[in-house]
């Protein structure tokens, strides 16, 4: 038995994941399917790394609905809703309602240090503070339908985004984890600890 | 609120850091990951690998490298150096850097800025730019500054943002290696002109020098020396930057 699969969409370099997380780098829906937890990195464009992700669409959702902990990060994130205006047609997850915006009126993309504000109770944030820095590249953000699922937020400029959502097993987080340093690896490790 | 960064540069020769390093407690001083891991734990915002392997042949020291150091190291980190294709730069990313900058094959061939931008991203394309005054405008120069290229520094920034790069990375001639402090007046021309993220470099000696850098809206700031001598750690620098209102990240 596998704890965790760290599904691999063959764009970047997964290898700090792993370390950070323990598992295996896999895109074998049935090494997934009896993984504990899932974890989906992605960086790319929407659309491209869906078609990727679609042979898998139906192991993934079967893994949330079972219940098994699943962090989307950054794309993978954004990948767990409906659409994206990044690439129009395309089906995301469908997990959480909404859809994914590019950023306006501010500097696109987002790239650094930014501060992340927990809105609700999250498991992922246990013993980070709020308003810890975490790392982010990125030039769309989620906009989910449903508040509830919001579970930190980030300034940027004149706005203000999720920048993490939680939601039962299913978490997602806009920004690199395996980036952030200290505050990264804890948050990874609440992860692992689930 | 975005952090001002604080970047530490490294310079690479087959695999090994240049420049010795007055660290202590590090077993291989010569050894890029252990320098970048100490970095990494006194709070360095990202780390610039500059390779200066003269070899072509070599190249795949530095991709071997650039995969331990992705690896083993939680922040950003950008690789540049003597880099003339979008080939190379693919097995760069592919390796784990999670930018790649470019500066003379920019100047020689601008196409692959924006052969680059497309291919990786331009929030992952950073061009370095050096350059130098001439008496009527800072001048580009290339070839590890050897070549003056008779371009208007100011100019080439507008058109490496057009053509898609994603930051840029500024390096004074004229202050670099004094420790005098950053070249404000061509920091802030280039600030002006452009919107993408500007890093200021060249002439750090103390932590006063980052906050001008800063106040005239650098978005990071590089250095090597100064930490590299243990002169300053990344901490006091980034607890002085704080206390004079600076958002750094301190955690």
């Amino acid at each position: 038995m596998r704890e965790i699969a760290i599904v691999d969409l063959g764009i970047g370099n997964l290898a700090n994941v792993r370390k950070a997380l323990g598992g295996v780098i896999t895109n074998d829906p049935y090494e997934i399917d009896r993984a504990e937890k899932i974890v989906l990195p992605g960086v790319g464009n929407f659309g491209a790394v869906m078609e990727r992700l679609e042979p898998l669409r139906g192991v993934i959702l079967d893994t949330i609905n079972e219940g098994k902990p699943f962090l989307g990060i950054c794309l993978g994130m954004q990948l767990l809703f409906e659409e994206s205006e990044e690439s129009p047609g395309s089906r995301g997850l469908g997990v959480f309602e909404g859809k994914v915006v590019r950023f306006r009126g501010v500097r696109t993309p987002h790239i650094g240090w930014n501060q992340v504000f927990p809105s609700k109770e999250c498991p992922l944030f246990e013993g980070i503070k709020e308003g810890a820095y975490f790392y982010f590249v990125h030039s769309y953000y989620v906009n989910p339908r449903d508040e509830e699922v919001v579970a930190a937020k980030t300034d940027y400029e004149s706005m203000v985004f999720t920048s993490a959502v939680c939601k039962d097993n299913v978490f997602g987080v806009q920004f690199h984890p395996e980036k952030s340093s200290k505050n990264g690896l804890r948050l990874l490790k609440n992860f692992r600890r689930l | 609120m975005l952090a001002k960064r604080i970047i530490a540069a490294l310079d690479i020769r087959e695999g090994r850091v240049v420049k010795g390093i007055k660290f202590q407690n590090i077993r291989d001083a010569g050894d890029p990951v252990e320098l970048a891991k100490r970095y990494e734990e006194e709070g360095i915002d990202e780390i610039v690998f500059l390779d200066i392997t003269a070899s072509y042949e070599k190249r795949r020291i530095l991709f071997d490298l650039v995969k331990r150091i992705a690896e083993e190291i939680y922040v950003p980190f950008t690789v540049g150096g003597g880099i003339k294709s979008v080939e190379e730069i693919r097995e760069i990313i592919k390796s784990g850097a999670d930018k790649v900058f470019l500066n003379t094959a920019a100047v020689d061939n601008p196409e692959l800025v924006r052969e680059t931008a497309e291919v990786v991203g331009s929030a992952n394309l950073v061009i370095a730019i050096d350059a130098k005054w001439n008496g009527k405008f800072w001048e580009v120069y290339t070839h590890g500054g050897r070549k003056a290229r008779g371009m208007d520094a100011v100019e080439w920034a507008k058109e490496v943002e057009k053509l898609g790069a994603g930051e840029i990375l500024l390096t004074s001639m004229d202050t670099d290696g004094t420790q005098e402090g950053f070249d404000i007046p061509l920091t802030k021309a280039i600030v002006e002109a452009v919107d993408i993220p500007v890093i200021a470099s060249g002439g750090a000696g103390s932590p006063e020098h980052f906050y001008g850098a800063f106040k005239i809206g650098a978005s990071a700031a590089l250095a090597a020396s100064i930490f590299h001598y243990g002169k300053y750690t990344v901490r006091e620098l980034k607890e002085y930057l704080a206390g004079r209102g600076v958002n750094v990240r301190l955690e």
